[in-house]
Parts: structure tokens; sequence; C-alpha cells
């Protein structure tokens, strides 16, 4: 078996604020293994995008990392001195941000945010840098010419395509998506996803894909974890995550996604509201929500057992 | 056997047009079209949904029947009389009352500086659907009604200390505050979040079975727009296209645009590429004087007639139309 | 379905708090949130509270009559004189704090006016939009590119000397458009949003609109701006009384300052006459400006420097001790 190229120990994150300590991330333990698609869904609140920060180490004041190892290739990201830390960024792992729209710069053209990236880490020529941004676009289906179009000039559609490009530029082994199609229309999305599977298949990386689409996450990811409320709660192959869930709360989320074929019947997503961080009850952070909380729920927090090989679950019913 | 009730035509659109200036070019004004030609019939305690990408110009549509637009051109009629004469006689208020809205901001839709109370209480007051003395009896049975309990607790409170669901159910109070026949619901549950969605359309659902309502549900999601109507109409750059009941055009679409829509939507186990049918195409700017179906440039049956004239109307079974030229 | 079916029977209605008490309630609670934790609230707030109540009781806490000769010139502070004489033998520390009265009723006064205008243009141009949003840029831009100071300079010359009343009338005037430009943009903001379209489908009239659902979101920035007028206002009364173009009879601060200029104060070592009304102007001015960056924190709590902050400090701290980064 191979070794796994990203590994998360136990990772907590906190954010500190005025009304009190919220762990945003609490106790997250997973493994990516190279050329893996992993998907963790979750609504908002539930720290997924809180653990992309973290592994990238760009979450900012007032989070912090209290514990918790991430392990890349054998190298704790987070006792990364500085400089470590600049040449693990993009060059290991990159990352494509929710409002790509809005991760592009609006007052240069896309061609000199290619190249800065590429500059920035490679000591090579601008010609070069240039020639490379042509190759990067024209791989995601972009015309070269457009190196010298500004973002506005650009679709929604295209906008994502240059973020993946400038994502790709340093060819990294890892890239986190933090909900790249949500803003995006659905055959605009299709588009973008024949691409990734294309781009994929070239070069090889892991993909950390992070969404609350869980129909779109078991078509693209092999496997699938889903948070809530800062804990893992559920964590196994995509086919059996999706058909087969464990967990209470997945199976209420899997149960919120009305379909198109299939019968027509009062579907129900699951009542109440998603628990607020600052005030979280004793035992399961799902307690107040869930169909079959019993009585050992309000006192002890479920682990997250191992129900079979590579299948987790964190459930007291399991 | 049961007498077939003729459904009672609460709102009935013919031929809707909207046009906005673009600017000036060579000195004189340019327009471009955001809904053209577009005609349906929404019924009493019926819901019709109207699935479109960005750009299909129907959140536009619904503006315009909220008349915060004015109309170009078509007609508009609200329970049998022309919108024109309704809004004379009964007073443009009172067409306000009756044609509510619910956006898609949860956000955005309450202002932060006022309770929760402020906001279900005023149209109350405006519309003299309450008075000073049984308000607060009032509000709290809406609040009742919507399922945001405690209610006292809820009124007092204020719009940031409230959840995007719970936001959303309090503009659905205060839509239904003023007793309305037709609501009008642009996206209402695209910025929540997914387990709070159901019980928001679940809620809507009921509202409509139970008090009659006419539902006009705009979305980009057509797994929920066959949950929540028994009608469904797409549209593409302010046209509609295929239209009629919900199950005939999700099961069995016939126009390749309401094909595609459906041939896109992520399918849990099938990974790996997919290809569409049509060709990748820019969304076109319509202008007045366009010519020819929209779908033209992408569609893959397409005819040397579809860039000369938008098709007429093909009915394919009952309750099931399609504009196509090539079917 | 009519709403006396909805009203509920099963709730036994409690005294619901009405509007009024709960928005007095939270506006305590709001003002004593702003000072936790605050600490250039705190400060503002006490160097401001001490400098209005000089003001307010000058004649109370003054211990000779400003005016008058009380005593020989450029005498230096001590037990009877606390801030010394000026040249012509008055009390220093009377005449600051009856000059205290002048310059901070002109600034004040020019803050309002300014403020008035400016709030009047930026949310009528903002909300209305069109044909009048574009005559008041118009007006605005006029404005704002007249130079105060030396247009005051130039217009006191020419009037001879000007009352303390005009100059406050002629600073209101012209400091508005850059309050009116920030006013408009926020205005522009709210209005597109959902709740405005709400209100207008609603039937609520545009004068409603505009004073209940609009202004109350601005009253932070309104308030801000005002402050910063305020600031500005003092400053040029001062400087044009320094320059001599105020009522030099009058006592104001920037009267002190033309009286203390004329007599050589500093360069014949009474030290005193020059430096107290320009200590006075400087405390003044930045009691206000920690009042004006405070108010910043609320409107954007990520500016927030309260105790959760060195909270966050020690932990960032521990966590990199931990792992070997310090």
């Amino acid at each position: 078996m191979k070794s796994p190229l990203l590994e998360i120990n136990n990772l907590c994150v906190d954010y500190v604020s005025p009304n009190g300590i919220a762990r945003a991330v609490n106790n997250v333990s997973l493994t990516i293994a190279p050329g893996e698609t992993l998907g963790i869904a979750g609504e908002s609140g539930c720290g997924k995008s809180t653990l992309a920060f973290a592994i990238t180490r760009l979450h900012k004041a007032p989070g912090v990392i209290p514990e918790g190892e991430i392990f890349y290739n054998d190298r704790d990201i987070l006792k990364m001195s500085d400089k470590e830390l600049r040449n693990f960024r993009w060059n290991d792992v990159s990352i494509v941000f929710q409002s790509a729209m809005n991760s592009l710069n609006p007052v240069i053209t896309i061609g000199e945010q290619i190249t800065d990236v590429i500059l920035a880490h490679k000591k090579v020529t601008y010609k070069e840098a240039v020639a490379k941004g042509k190759e990067l676009l024209e791989i995601v289906g972009i015309h070269g010419d457009r190196l010298s179009s500004f973002s506005h000039q650009l679709s929604g559609g295209m906008r994502q395509r240059v973020v993946i490009a400038i994502a790709l530029a340093l060819e990294p082994k890892l890239i986190i998506m933090d909900e790249p199609t949500t803003a995006l229309d659905v055959v605009v999305e299709r588009e973008i996803l024949n691409e990734l599977y294309d781009l994929k298949e070239k070069f090889g990386f892991s993909i950390l894909f992070i969404s609350h689409d869980l129909s779109l996450m078991g078509e693209i990811a092999d496997r699938i974890g889903v948070m809530y409320a800062g804990n893992l709660i559920e964590i196994g192959d995509a086919k059996t995550v999706f058909n087969n869930p464990s967990h209470p709360y997945t199976k209420g989320l899997l149960a919120s996604f009305p379909t198109i074929h299939g019968p027509k019947e009062r579907l129900h997503g699951i009542p109440g509201d998603p628990v607020n961080l600052l005030k979280l009850p004793v035992g399961c952070n799902f307690q107040a929500r869930c169909s079959e909380c019993v009585a050992i729920c309000k006192k002890m927090v479920p682990a997250l057992d191992e129900l079979r090989p590579g299948y987790k679950a964190a459930c007291h019913k399991l | 056997m049961e007498t077939i009730k003729t459904p009672e035509v609460v709102l009935s659109v013919k031929h809707l047009l909207k046009d906005f200036p673009i600017g000036k070019s060579s000195g004189k004004k340019s327009f471009m079209r955001a809904v053209n030609d577009v005609s349906f019939d929404l019924c009493k305690g019926e819901a019709l949904a109207i699935v479109g990408e960005s750009g299909s110009g129907k959140s536009t549509g619904a503006r315009v029947l909220m008349r915060i637009y004015d109309k170009t051109g078509g007609d508009i009629s609200f329970k049998g009389q022309p919108l024109d004469k309704f809004v004379k006689q009964h007073g443009s208020l009172e067409y306000a009352r009756q044609v509510q809205m619910i956006f898609q901001d949860p956000f955005g839709s309450l202002n932060p500086v006022h309770s929760i109370f402020h906001h279900i209480a005023r149209p109350l007051l405006i519309h003299k659907r309450a008075n000073k003395k049984n308000i607060e009896r009032v509000v709290y049975g809406l609040l009742e009604l919507v399922g945001l309990l405690p209610v006292v607790e809820t009124a007092q409170k204020y719009p940031h200390e409230l959840s995007g669901g719970q936001r959303q159910r309090v503009a659905i109070a205060r839509a239904l505050a003023v007793d309305p026949k037709v609501i009008l619901a642009d996206e209402p549950i695209s910025m929540l979040d997914v387990s709070v969605r159901l019980e928001i359309l679940n809620l809507m659902s009921d509202l409509k079975n139970k008090h009659g309502i006419s539902f006009m549900y705009i979305t980009h999601d057509i797994a929920t727009a066959r949950y929540f109507a028994e009608k469904t109409a797409v549209m593409y750059v302010g046209h509609m296209v295929e239209w009629g009941d919900s199950d005939k055009v999700t099961q069995t679409p016939q126009h390749p645009y309401t094909q595609l829509l459906l041939s896109a939507v992520p399918k849990a186990g099938k990974s790996g590429r997919r290809e569409l049918e049509a060709k990748k195409g820019e969304i076109p700017m319509w202008k007045p004087d366009t010519k020819g179906c929209p779908f033209s440039a992408r569609c893959p049956r397409v005819l040397d007639c579809c860039s000369e004239s938008f098709p007429e109307v093909t009915q394919i079974a009952d309750d099931h139309f399609i504009r196509c030229h090539n079917l | 379905m009519n709403n006396s079916n909805i009203a509920s029977k099963n709730i036994s209605t409690p005294r619901h708090e009405s509007e009024f008490r709960k928005k007095c309630r939270a506006v305590w609670f709001k003002t004593k949130a702003f000072f936790d934790g605050n600490p250039p609230a705190i400060v503002g707030g006490f160097l401001m509270t001490v400098i209005l109540l000089g003001a307010l009781f000058a004649p109370v806490l003054a211990t000779h009559n400003p005016d008058k000769r009380v005593a020989r010139p450029h005498v230096a502070p001590n037990s009877e004189y606390i801030l010394g004489t000026t040249r012509n033998g008055r009390d220093v520390y009377s005449q600051v704090l009856q000059g205290a009265r002048k310059t901070l009723s002109v600034a004040i006064f020019a803050g309002i006016i300014a403020t008035v205008i400016a709030v009047s243009v930026g949310v009528t141009s903002g909300y209305f939009g069109g044909k009048i949003d574009e005559w008041m840029n118009f007006a605005t831009n006029v404005f704002l590119v007249f130079p105060q100071l030396p247009l005051l300079i130039v217009l006191a010359a020419f009037l001879g000397q000007v009352s303390s009343v005009v100059i406050a009338v002629l600073l209101g005037v012209t400091s508005w458009p850059w309050g009116a430009r920030v006013i408009r943009s926020q205005t522009l903001a709210i209005r597109n949003k959902e709740f405005i379209i709400s209100a207008e489908v609603m039937g609520e009239s545009k004068i409603r609109i505009i004073m209940v659902e609009i202004l109350p979101n601005l009253i932070s920035i309104v308030f801000g701006g005002f402050l910063g007028t305020v600031i500005y206002a003092m400053g040029a009364e001062a400087a044009l009384g320094f320059l001599g173009l105020g009522d030099a009879t009058e006592v104001s601060w920037g009267s002190m300052l033309y009286w203390a200029q004329t007599s050589s104060s500093l360069y014949t070592g009474a030290w005193w006459e020059m430096l107290v009304p320009a200590i006075a102007l400087a405390l003044t001015g930045g009691a206000l400006a920690l009042i004006n960056m405070s108010i910043d924190q609320i409107s954007n709590p990520k500016l927030r420097t309260g105790p959760h902050m060195k909270i966050w400090k020690k932990m960032h701290k521990e966590a990199d001790r931990s792992r070997g980064l310090l």
C-alpha cells in the first residue's frame, strides 16, 4: 500500500471571537493517497473550508491551530519555517477558492497573473513563463491569445478555468478545491468537470474536493468524508457513503436532495438549524436534530470508529 | 365520476416583452431584450416553476410581474382583468398586496436595524390587516404558521441573530401577512444550507395546498422544480422554450436545451467525462431586432430555418408544449 | 384565509415590550459594549468629557475674568495664575476655558451644518439616482474643489474681521462634499438590497423609506463624518484666528494663538502663552480622533482589538512554541 500523500492527525482549529472560542475543526484525522480524489461534504459552519485553509496554513487571526499534525510526504506542514512554506505552497499544494471570480485581480491581465505565479517560484525567463502560461490556458481549453484579456472580459466559466490553470502552474501533487463550481450554471459546471477529468488523467494529482453537493461528490470522488460542526462524522468509499450511509446526518443530507428521476414523494431535510459553534451541547453535536438520538448521545461524544476496513463513522448507534 | 374543474386562472401573461437600455451607439439608444414573447398561465393553488440559467430572464420576468419594472410589451391579466385596469380600479397598493415576492438573499431581504416584529407588523399596518389592538396576536400567529418557535422570543430578535433558513421563514411570514393570492419566489432556497432547503420548500407546499396560494417558483435547479411545482417552464435567454406538466418536462424533455440541462446534472456513481450534445457556446445577448432561435448556435439539431425565426408553439402532448423547428 | 384564523389562539400574549423601550435598552447596551475592551474609546471619551465639562462650566471653573487685565504681563505659572498670564496680563487658564467655549461651539456648529448638508445630498442622490444624482454629483464636485482655507482667508480679509458665526457657516458650507460622497455610496449599496425593494413594493412612502429604512443603517458613518468635520473645523478656526482674521477681541483658542504670536511670547520665554492653547487644540483633536477610531472598530469587527485578540496572541504563541517554530 502506497504511503499517503497527505496525512492529517487530530487537527484542531480554533477561532477566538469576542463571544468565546469556537472550535471550527475538532480532532479531524484523514489521509489522501496519491492520485485520489477525496470529497469533503458538509454545510456552512462545518469546518470544511477551515480545514482547507489550515492545510496550506492560510488561516489568519483570529484562527489558531492549537493541536494536530499535517504530514505531507512525511514533513509536518505545521512545523515548516516560512522559507519551507513558501516552497511548499503552490509547488506541492495549490488551492482553488470558491469565488474564483474574486480571486482574479481585476486590474491586471490574466497572463500577468499566471506568469507572476510561475516567476515567483521558478527561476525561468519571462519569455519562458509566458510560453508556459499559454500552454496552461490551452490545457484548460482556453485559447492562448486570451493571455492578454482582463478577468471581466471572460465569462464565469472561463474565469474558473483560468483559476484552475493557475493552480496547475507548478504541477502540484495536491489541489484543494473549495466549492469550485457552486456559483456556476449546471452546463458550465459540466464543462469544468470534463476538463478536470482530463487533467487528472494527464497529470495524476490528488484532489481535496470540498462541496455541499453530494451528488457531485458521488460522481467525481473516490472517497467521501462528511463533516458536521467541526467533526468528521463519516468517511469511506464514495459508493457506500452515497448509497448506504451509516450516520444519521449523512442519511438526512442525502435525503435533502430531490431527484429528477425517481418517485415523487414528500422528502424531509434535517429539521432545525446548524448548531452554533459557540454553544455546543454536551455529547454529540448533532443531537438536537437527530431522529435517532438516545440518552448516551447527550452525554458522550461519539468516537470515529472503524466499521469496516477503510470505512469510519462516529455514532453511538453503530 | 369526478367532474373536471377548469382551474381558475389567477395570473395570465401573454407575449411579454421587456427591454433594457444599454447605452447609446452612433447616436441611437440601443436596447437588450431580457424577456421575449413569454406566455404562461398561473392557476389558483398551483405552482409554476421557471427554470433557467443565469441570464435567462427569469428574475426579470418576475420583477415585471411585481411592477418593479414596467413591461415593454405584451399583456398581463390578474384575476381576469388587464393589469392596468386592475391597478386603476383598486390601486397599486392592492395589487402589491395580492402579489407578493420572496427574494433569493435571506441576508438582504431584512433590514438589519429593525426587529422581526417590525418586519411583519409593518405590512399588516400598511394594508390595514390588523390594528394596534390585535397586531401582536396576528404577528405571533404568522410566526407560528411558518414554524418560527418560540414566537415571542423570535419576534424580539434582530435579523443578524437568525440563521439563513429562519430569515427566509420571516420573509415568507411577511409575504403571508397580507393574505396574497400569488407569491413569486425568486430562488428562495439557493442561498440556504442544503439541509434547510427542503423544510422551506415543504412549508411553501403546505401554504399552497392549505391556503390556495399560487406560487411562481424561479430556480436554476430542475430537481427542486419537479419536487415542488406541478408545472415547469424552461427559459433560455429570455425565451420560454418548453413548458407543461413538471413530470412530462423533466422525464421526457423534447427541447434540446432542456435535454442539455438534464444531461449536465451530476449523477452519483457515473464518474468520467460526459460529453454534452450541445456545442460549447456563450450565452448571446438578445436585442429587439435579433431573429431566430436563441439556442441555434449550440443546438445539436439545428436547421437553417432556426436562425431566421423563433419557432411557433407546438403541442406535443396534453399539457406539454415546446417551441422548436426540428421535432 | 384571513388573519383571524392565523392569529394564534393558543399563545397567551405576554406584555410585548414597546419598540421604543427596546430600542433604548439596546442603545444602552451598545454604548456599554462600545467602551468595553476598547482603549481608544475609553481614553478618547474620558478626555472629551473633561474638555466638554471644562468648556461648559468655564465661568464657574475660571479663576479670573479672562477679558480683564488681572496681573503683570508674562507671569510664569504659579499657584495664583495656574497657567501664567499673557502679554496683556490676562490669566491664561481662564482664557483657555473661555476659549474652549468659542472654539468648540464654532467647530460643532460647522460640523452640524456640514453633516446635515452631506446627509441630505448623499442620501437623496444615492436613493433617487438618475438626473437628481447627476446634478447633485455636479454640485458636490464643484464644492469639493473649493480650496477651503484660502477661500476663508480671502473672504475674511475682504470682509474685514469675521464673526465666529460667519466662520462656522462658511466652514460648514465648504466641508460637506467629502461626507456626501461617502454617504452616497453607502446609500447606493443599501438601496438595491431586497429589503428596500420590498418596502417600496409594499407601498411605503419614499420619505419613510429614507428616514426609517436607510438612515438608521448609516448612523455610524454619519457620526464618523460629523466628528471628522468637527476636528477639521476646529483646526480651521484656530488657523483663522491665528492669522488674525477672526475676531481678535473675543477669546478663542485661535485668538489666543494670535496674541501669543504678536507678542512674540516664545521668543521672550513666555512659552505658556503659546503652548497652552496649542496643547488644548491637540488634545481635543486627539480625543475626537480616538473616538472616531473606535467607531470604526464597531462597524468593522475585524479591526477590533478587544481582549479576545490578546487571548488569540497567547494561543498563537503557545502553538508556535510547541511546534518549535519560535
